[in-house]
């Protein structure tokens, strides 16, 4: 059991606030991933859960009791940091048995406890080298196995993948997920890079500025941003992001005028958008289509053969260009006029705002959970 | 000399082992060859002099002396304390710098209000000339009458110490620390600032205390620089000088010559050239041996 619950938790460098009032509930042996672009103060939050920066304001409570003030060894958690942040005048082994060493485990079970993780990672050849003489994606791997060994409550990682090459982070990302379900444990990810959100996270927590913007299950985020921020964060490529009019709200849905002044009904509820005020449209690139009967014209400016899929970037006068997803034999030209339709029940606006307008219909996959608990 | 002794070896060392398919030797030969003069001629004439019967206030007294000054000097009790001396003021000043260099290194890395000006002042004596500190300490701090240190130890009722007769060489030693740490304190102090601060982190949530991260992180980060500030330090304390003159000149009877003084004694004091040359190549020899030693540990610690 543990979960770790953050009551309108705060963080000030003087006068600045890096973080302004977060509220998050994380259930036991879930993986949250905290996303958001750099600067956005996720590694702040998260050393704030590790003890190691102070709390300015609000409650920090681990399996419900507040830890505020208990200093970060004392909390059960255990993190691997961007940098690894090994010892390197320590081989791996010791490396891996330090906290057992200091809170004065006897060597018998030190060993065994290093040689356990050793083995769930595949360390075992390595344990007597220094970290100076291991590969980046090793030294990942000890850092990780320095975390295990503590058998913590928590896991903390901060953007524990960016140092390593494409097809390494690959790897790591399903060995860390694969991790997460041998261990049970509750685990809290740092990342800017929303692939690795997406791809390993149970619930996303999208923060922007020192607040949350959005917390849901990847899905969710994927189909149903709550505004324009998390919209055209999450997803790749990005979504379309178009600015649109209001011509009329009904009660099956928006109507609004697209570049070119085409129109398009939209059907979400609107109830308090004026005729004439100011939207926008978004759209994934893979509800966006190629048609001669569609109501955007423009000007194919790019086209990015990826061999399964195609990415076609069309000039529609005013503002920027549309993404279209097609087909990998697609036979779209540079420089062809073309006709984009969209797929109307997949779409989002968002108010003047930015915040999300609510969707007549749900998915019902966006509320999947990846698995039961 | 040793300093460029060593410095040239490595110099031409390093030119030879290029790793391109460039010849660089040619390109280091004119500062080889400058180096060498450099060198050579001031030891050529050392040595020639060494074995010369050459005193200046007796110019009737030439000719060969063989290792007749050699052998004067190594039966000369003096040479022995003289040795000891040296051994004992560089040995124990080392220790003092590279401990409170460390300590200091540490506590300024912290962030405190007034960092900068404390820095700065931490580092002032380094600046300051050798005949300057020591005249400092002599008159000002360390004078039996006059001094800050009397004054005190008088004010707690505990009466002066008359420093430089009753301890000289430990007197010495402190001036001379009290220059050093600056540098010391300098050089570990960059490195503490490329410590990762992640390190620090991942001890603390390790469960280390602050002495269990000084002894298990900071000290072994600081392993290397502290063996370069060994290195350094040992090649310029060997040859203390100013502050033995300025302050005991070498007494009580010799209880604070060390090698550079005897010679300077020898060769200045008593006008015997010869016997100060003789000196000189002594030295050189041990200088040598221990820079040759030096930097062998030197160069695994820097490998490893
Ligand atoms: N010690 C500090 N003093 C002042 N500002 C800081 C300090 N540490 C971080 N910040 C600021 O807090 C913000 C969030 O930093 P961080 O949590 O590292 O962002 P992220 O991990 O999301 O990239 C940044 O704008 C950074 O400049
Ligand atoms: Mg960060």
């Amino acid at each position: 059991m543990a979960t770790v619950a953050l009551k309108s938790v705060k963080k000030s460098y003087g006068d600045i606030n890096i973080i302004q009032g977060v509220d998050l509930d994380i259930q036991d042996r879930e993986f949250v991933v905290f996303v958001g672009p750099s600067g956005c103060g996720k590694s702040t939050l998260l050393r704030m859960i590790a003890g190691l920066e102070e709390i300015t304001a609000g409650e920090l409570k681990i399996d419900g009791k507040v830890v505020n003030d208990v200093p970060p060894d004392a909390r059960g958690l255990a993190m691997v940091f961007q940098s690894y942040a090994l010892y390197p005048h320590m081989t791996v082994a010791n490396n891996m048995g330090f906290a057992l060493r200091l809170a004065g485990v006897p060597k018998a079970e030190r060993d065994a406890k290093v040689k356990d993780a050793a083995r769930i990672l595949q360390l075992e050849p390595l344990l007597q080298r220094k970290p100076g003489q291991l590969s980046g994606g090793q030294r990942q791997r000890v850092a990780i196995g320095r975390a295990i060994v503590r058998q913590p409550k928590v896991f903390l990682f901060d953007e524990p993948l960016s140092n390593l090459d494409a097809a390494l982070r690959v790897q790591m990302r399903i060995e860390i997920a694969r991790l997460h379900s041998s261990l049970a444990a509750t685990m809290i990810y740092v990342t800017h890079d929303q692939i690795e959100a997406m791809t390993m996270a149970d619930r996303i927590v999208v923060l922007r500025s020192g607040k949350i913007e959005q917390v849901g299950t990847p899905l969710e985020l994927y189909h149903y941003p709550a505004n324009v921020f998390v919209a055209g964060f999450i997803g790749s490529p990005k979504m379309n992001l178009v600015p649109v009019k209001v011509q009329s709200a009904g009660a099956d849905g928006i109507t609004i005028v697209l570049p070119g002044g085409g129109t398009a009904m939209i059907p979400v509820q609107s109830s308090n958008a004026a005729a004439g005020s100011a939207a926008t449209l978004g759209v994934r690139p893979e509800n966006v289509a190629i048609s001669a009967d569609g109501p955007i014209a423009g000007e194919i400016t790019v086209v990015e053969h990826l061999g399964g899929e195609t990415l076609v970037y069309v000039n529609v006068g005013e503002g920027p260009f549309i993404t279209v997803k097609a087909g990998g034999d697609s036979a779209a030209n540079v420089g062809a006029r073309v006709r984009l339709s969209l797929k109307t029940d997949e779409a989002n606006v968002f108010d003047t705002n930015g915040a999300a307008m609510v969707p007549k219909v749900r998915k019902p996959l966006a509320d999947l959970e990846k698995r039961g608990h | 000399m040793v300093a460029t002794t060593t410095t040239s070896s490595q110099a031409s060392h390093g030119g030879v082992r290029s790793g391109r398919g460039v010849d660089t030797r040619p390109l280091i030969w004119p500062s080889v060859g400058v180096l060498l003069i450099w060198m050579i001629i001031p030891l050529a004439l050392t040595l020639w002099f060494s074995i010369r019967n050459y005193k200046l206030d007796d110019p009737s007294i030439t000719g060969f002396a063989g290792l007749g000054n050699y052998s004067y000097l190594l039966t000369d009790p003096s040479l022995t304390t003289a040795l000891l001396n040296t051994l004992l003021l560089v040995g124990g000043v080392l220790i003092a710098t590279v401990v409170f260099g460390t300590l200091f290194a540490v506590l300024f890395d912290q962030d405190f209000w007034g960092k900068g000006v404390a820095r700065l002042l931490v580092i002032a004596p380094f600046f300051v000339m050798p005949t300057v500190a020591a005249l400092v300490w002599k008159n000002l701090l360390m004078d039996p009458v006059n001094g800050l240190f009397a004054f005190i130890t008088r004010s707690l009722g505990l009466g002066a110490i008359t420093w430089f007769s009753d301890m000289p060489l430990f007197s010495i030693g402190i001036i001379v620390a009290w220059q050093w740490i600056p540098f010391a304190t300098l050089i570990l102090l960059t490195a503490m600032q490329s410590l990762d601060r992640e390190q620090i982190e991942a001890a603390r949530m390790d469960g280390a205390k602050a002495v269990s991260r000084f002894i298990h992180i900071i000290v072994p980060h600081l392993g290397r620089p502290i063996t370069v500030v060994v290195m350094i330090e040992t090649i310029f304390l060997l040859s203390v000088f100013a502050e033995i003159l300025v302050t005991t000149s070498g007494g009580p009877g010799d209880a604070s010559t060390n090698l550079t003084y005897l010679i300077y004694k020898n060769a200045l004091l008593d006008f015997d050239v010869g016997l100060g040359s003789a000196g000189g190549v002594i030295a050189i020899v041990l200088a040598n041996i221990v820079a040759f030693f030096l930097v062998r540990t030197v160069a695994r610690n820097l490998d490893a």
